[in-house]
């Protein structure tokens, strides 16, 4: 087994939706897409965000754009014009997604 | 009647109130293209706009939507080129009128028409609709609107394609709305120009899905795309976004020639996932989009091809958007330099925190960061720094408050940690931050029946 991060092999864009951020992942190559299905799971993506979000994780499957789109809720301080966070928007959740290590066979 | 044309361009000129001025004029000038779509209405533009209508009954509109349309209204006229723009606001008559005095201005008078779409304004009818039972629950927390209601700034209802569709059934050369939707204003020209039926979901849905892909302008022709980004060529001269639709509602989105950026599927899918909730469920006034159905195809250099695109029945409701005054906050920095520049800021944070605490202010909430170590990934980042060599880092302490007094005395405690605090600590030019009104969005669902769009189109 080999250890990677989510940078290796997808990329990310995050926006919100009130106090929850959605992060769409997408598969560099649509190879790594069952890698993402397999290992990006709500769960898995609840732990990575402990501690910066105060709600669940739901997870979305595109599989016609090999993607995943995972909502974050309780992600943003109360979200919007609320929030006294530097990412009040949930702009950059993507590449902490990013940050995130999986493994996989070699 | 006139001849249907074999495909559609419609040009992004703008992604939000704020945009690139030059996009606009290029995108109109850059190449042919049938139509400009330019989005304003972010949720919280809204009720900016209601408190300048507040202070003037002429105001409450994009006012640079004014001198953009200077600068580009006679090219617009002698191309024949329509243009759809929310930039209305909650005073959509006054910028038409606006834009009516300007055209005339320009002596365009007896060449241009035009269309106004109103109705999306709900605030003077709120206390008729809560006594009719109408409760306007939270969408985020199901409360009722009636928590709020003596607080709020504004309300409108999102409304869709058709009253845009209308206004170019009548003639219009410029729709100036109200709060239609993003996608709406992209979707009404594609409606208006290959007839789509009202019960042509599939159709609806696309032309939504290519709304969707243009509405933020060049986030999806090179723009904060994270793929390749630092070779993405000359984003100085980026190219906005261009929609080239066939009646079949397959559509290509591509750029004028010789502009910067990139169209690739990488860059459409980032843009085709942002803001987005369930993806098979893509809800507008118009349909229901699915999409988990969209396919993309790169069909050459800087040209997406999207095709698939399923949609539904609309649903019974609309969207309503509330903004209601909420409290106070404030947000205070300094700066701490190298040795110990992240122990130092923490240091201050605890020292204004047990300050705060000594003079038993009240606050909502109180949220640190360490711009330079976790603002951006909180404590993703903190694992993966060094943090004991970091060179600077910036104290970021916000408070938010019902009670103005107390945000106003956070604001004066700032200060004195620069000479009372921990050494080496600078970037305090700024002076004293200010305490800032916070006004809320209150997102809701009305039925579709209780609101009647209503459109005008005038001759110049």
């Amino acid at each position: 087994m080999k250890r990677i991060r989510l940078l290796d092999i997808a990329h990310a864009r995050s926006g919100d939706k009130g106090d929850t951020a959605n992060v769409g992942l997408i598969a560099l190559k649509p190879a790594y897409y069952p890698i993402l299905v397999k290992h990006v799971t709500a769960a898995r993506v609840a732990r990575h965000f402990k501690g910066m979000i105060s709600g669940p994780v739901e997870r979305y499957e595109l599989p016609n754009l090999h993607a995943l789109n995972f909502l974050l809720h309780g992600a943003l301080d109360g979200g919007g014009t609320i929030s006294l966070k530097t990412d009040a928007q949930g702009k950059v959740f993507s590449t902490a997604l990013l940050r995130l290590e999986v493994e996989i066979p070699r | 009647m006139k001849a249907r044309p074999a495909t559609v361009r419609i040009a992004a000129g703008q992604g939000f109130w704020g945009d690139w001025l030059e996009a606009p004029y290029r995108q109109v000038t850059g190449g042919p293209v049938d139509y400009l779509m330019m989005d304003y209405l972010a949720e919280v533009t809204m009720s900016i706009l209601q408190k300048q209508k507040a202070r003037d009954p002429s105001l409450g509109y994009a006012r640079d939507f004014i001198p953009l349309m200077e600068r580009i209204l006679p090219t617009v006229a002698e191309r024949g080129i329509k243009i759809t723009a929310n930039a209305g606001g909650v005073n959509p008559q006054a910028c038409a009128q606006a834009v009516a005095e300007l055209a005339r201005r320009l002596r365009l008078g007896g060449k241009l028409r035009i269309g106004v779409v109103t109705g999306d304004d709900l605030l003077g009818r709120l206390d008729g609709l809560l006594a009719r039972g109408h409760e306007l629950r939270n969408l985020d927390t199901g409360r009722p609107l009636s928590d709020v209601r003596d607080r709020v700034l504004s309300a409108n209802a999102y409304l869709g394609a058709w009253p845009v569709v209308d206004a170019l059934r009548g003639g219009a050369d410029v729709v100036v709305t109200g709060r239609v939707t993003d996608t709406g204003l992209t979707l009404g020209p594609l409606i208006h120009a290959f007839g789509w039926r009202p019960d042509a979901w599939d159709l609806l849905a696309a032309g939504t899905v290519a709304g969707h892909t243009i509405e933020c302008g060049a986030q999806c022709s090179g723009g904060n795309c994270l793929v390749d980004w630092e070779r993405i060529p000359d984003l100085a001269n980026v190219g906005y976004p261009i929609v080239d639709a066939a009646p079949d509602g397959t559509f290509e989105i591509f750029k004028h020639p010789g502009t910067g950026g990139r169209i690739s599927v990488a860059g459409v899918t980032e843009q085709l996932v942002y803001e987005m909730g369930n993806p098979a469920e893509y809800i507008t006034p118009d349909c229901v989009a699915d999409f988990t159905t969209i396919r993309l195809e790169q069909k050459g250099k800087d040209r997406v091809r999207v095709s698939g695109v399923k949609g539904r029945p609309a649903t019974d409701k609309l969207k309503v958007s509330v903004a209601y005054f909420y409290g106070y906050k404030a947000v205070g920095t300094l700066v701490y330099a190298w040795p110990d520049a992240y122990k130092k800021a923490q240091a201050a944070d605890r020292i204004l925190r047990q300050r705060l605490a000594d003079l038993d202010l009240k606050f909502e909430a109180v949220l640190t960061e360490f711009v330079g170590a976790d603002a951006t990934h909180g404590p993703l980042a903190r694992a993966a720094a060094r943090l004991d060599e970091l060179p600077e880092v910036q104290l970021r302490i916000g408070v938010r408050s019902r009670d103005k007094p107390a945000v106003e005395r956070f604001t004066r405690e700032i200060a004195p940690l620069i000479l009372n605090g921990p050494p080496s600590v600078t970037g305090f030019a700024g002076g004293r931050p200010k305490p800032e009104e916070v006004v809320a969005y209150w997102p809701a669902l009305l039925d579709k029946h209780m609101v009647e769009p209503c459109v005008d189109v005038v001759e110049v």
